[in-house]
């Protein structure tokens, strides 16, 4: 077999990831909506369409999703999840009806099944961790009085992704209505148990894993974190939920070393996913969304912003720490295209084209708005009260 | 919205805000009235912070520490070595506790010596220490004489040192 053809597709792939990753980072926005571009040129209809890659990256993607959700597993404990899930529960409350329910609505006016609709609903819920966590360190916000309402907000939408993930993948599958209460009622268990048996086992499974050679914690979590994930999505789980409950139940040394081992591979197949959703979009069908998508996204930033504001306001932030806790949260990015991408396979096309533009939009819009926001309250705040009185 | 306030021995009031995913923001007011933290991150970086006098809820300056950067500036600014060598022997031994007892001026034991309070026949506990204005005289001998206003450093199992702070207390 010639190896050639796909080595040079890849690595074609790979290089314009490259050059757009490092033009993201000089003007500080988020690479996501670049790494959807490229997709889109190398995809059906698009500017060099592949041919021999296409197999590879399909994995690839699906490699993706398990890898950024088990990541993001490994930055939370079960204990953590718990103990934010009492104090953060009103303000998650208020984030679901502000910016779940618009998304479901607009799938609703836009004709489509509620099926689809309830799809829809995540892609505009879900903030994007990863952008979020990015922009926080990049303008040194960490240290910020509404910075722990931003993190609560962001840890409530990741464990509601683990009920919500499982609820979607049997929704796709048609069954009787008993049939999917049932195994909606099976699926939540499962989740509840495999959390509180980390609680208990988590630190005898991080013994057994760790490892002095590297080599060998690589593969044994990178072929643990798989299996899980694909006997999740066997059982109508979802990979991404179980990679994810993976990912908390490590901890320790276990869980350190993972970070640092698979770093690396994460942020390689998070952009093969990125690529693969673009890919299966044709770019001729995203002009007549395109209106539709930046209305929604319009709308949803503004609620996210909202969210924010009132959560922040609830432990008494003031004005402009409100705005930031509202702008940074507006960013949508690599969950909405995963759930997104689960609703494409399983033959929801009018997802595509509508959220890939949705996070081209908010991807990049969102890295822009929370950097403008203080610069922007300052002024408004300084208009309405000319003189700013010292504070006692 | 702190999750837990802790207070060291006549300090300001420290604040400690868990950071989901991330790790643990503590944080006091000095006492002119400046807002400091400290964010703890789990991968071992510290972010020591300023706030903004407009906006008490946004960072100023952020100073970023590895781990050894923080050991050295804790180091300048004193005292904490102290503090980390006896922590690090009360979680090698469980069930050992420290603190520090103050001989209070007029109490039986000021201007006595360590020998007379008979700490370590009577309780068990080791006076490891003597603080006194700035000066510390570490591993005393028994006929060091206690001041008013002295701070006892003392080793023992709780018992034995709540034994002992009633001692001082009463005689």
């Amino acid at each position: 077999m010639d190896g050639a053809p796909i080595l040079l597709e890849l690595g074609g792939v790979l290089l314009g990831l490259a050059v757009l990753a490092r033009l993201a980072g000089k003007f500080g926005i988020s690479p996501i909506p670049f790494y959807l571009v490229i997709g889109l040129a190398v995809g059906k209809g698009g500017i060099v369409p592949l041919v021999t890659a296409d197999e590879f990256i399909r994995a690839g993607a699906e490699i993706g999703v398990v890898l950024l959700l088990f990541m993001l597993g490994l930055e939370y404990s079960a204990e953590e999840l718990g103990r934010n899930l009492r104090s953060g529960a009103p303000a998650g409350m208020v984030d679901v009806l502000l910016n779940f329910l618009p998304g479901v609505a607009a799938g609703l006016i836009l004709g489509w099944t509620p099926v689809a609709a309830v799809f829809l609903g995540g892609v505009t819920y879900m903030s994007s961790s990863g952008v979020i966590a990015k922009l926080l360190d990049d303008l040194g916000w960490m240290g910020n009085r509404e910075t722990p309402v931003v993190l609560s907000l962001l840890v409530t939408e990741d464990l509601l992704m683990a009920v919500y993930l499982p609820i979607l993948a049997i929704l796709t599958v048609s069954i009787g209505a008993a049939a999917s209460v049932a195994s909606i009622l099976l699926s939540m268990t499962a989740v509840l148990v495999v959390l509180l048996m980390s609680r208990r086992y988590g630190a005898a499974l991080s013994r057994l894993v760790f490892n002095p050679s590297d080599e060998a914690v690589l593969l044994t979590i990178l072929g643990l974190t798989m299996v899980v994930a694909g006997i999740a999505e066997r059982i109508q789980v979802s990979a991404a939920v179980g990679a994810f409950l993976v990912g908390i139940a490590l901890s320790g040394p276990a869980a350190d070393r993972a970070k640092v081992l698979l770093a690396p591979l994460r942020d390689l197949f998070a952009g093969v996913f990125f690529v693969f959703f673009g890919l299966e979009i044709s770019p001729a069908g995203i002009v007549p969304v395109l209106f539709t998508a930046a209305l929604l996204a319009a709308a949803t930033a503004i609620t996210k912003i909202a969210t924010g504001w009132w959560a922040a306001r609830r432990i008494g932030v003031g004005p402009r720490g409100r705005m930031r806790a509202g702008t940074i949260l507006v960013a949508r990015g690599e969950f909405s295209i995963a759930i997104a991408g689960i609703g494409v396979a399983s033959g929801i096309d009018e997802l595509g084209p509508l959220v890939a533009a949705y996070v081209l939009i908010l991807a990049a819009a969102g890295s822009i708005l929370a950097r403008a926001s203080d610069p922007l309250m300052v002024r408004v705040l300084r208009r309405r009260r000319p003189l700013v009185s010292a504070r006692p | 919205m702190p999750d837990k306030r802790a207070q060291l021995s006549s300090g300001p009031e420290i604040k400690e805000t868990n950071l989901p995913g991330v790790g643990v923001r503590f944080d006091f007011s000095t006492e002119s009235g400046e807002n400091v933290a400290v964010v703890h991150h789990r991968t071992g970086r510290r972010e020591l912070v300023l706030y903004e006098r407009e906006d008490p809820d946004c960072s100023r300056d952020v100073l970023e520490l590895t781990e050894s950067d923080s050991r050295t500036l804790a180091e300048l600014l004193g005292g904490a070595k102290v503090a980390e060598e006896l922590g690090k022997l009360q979680q090698s031994v469980e069930g050992l506790a420290i603190d520090w007892l103050p001989i209070v001026v007029g109490r039986p034991y000021a201007g006595r010596t360590i020998g007379d309070t008979g700490a370590r026949t009577r309780t068990g506990t080791s006076i490891v220490a003597v603080l006194r204005g700035d000066v510390a005289f570490p591993a005393p001998q028994p006929d060091f004489t206690l001041e008013g206003g002295d701070t006892l450093v003392v080793v023992g199992t709780p018992r034995g040192i709540e034994d002992l702070a009633t001692i001082l207390q009463t005689g």
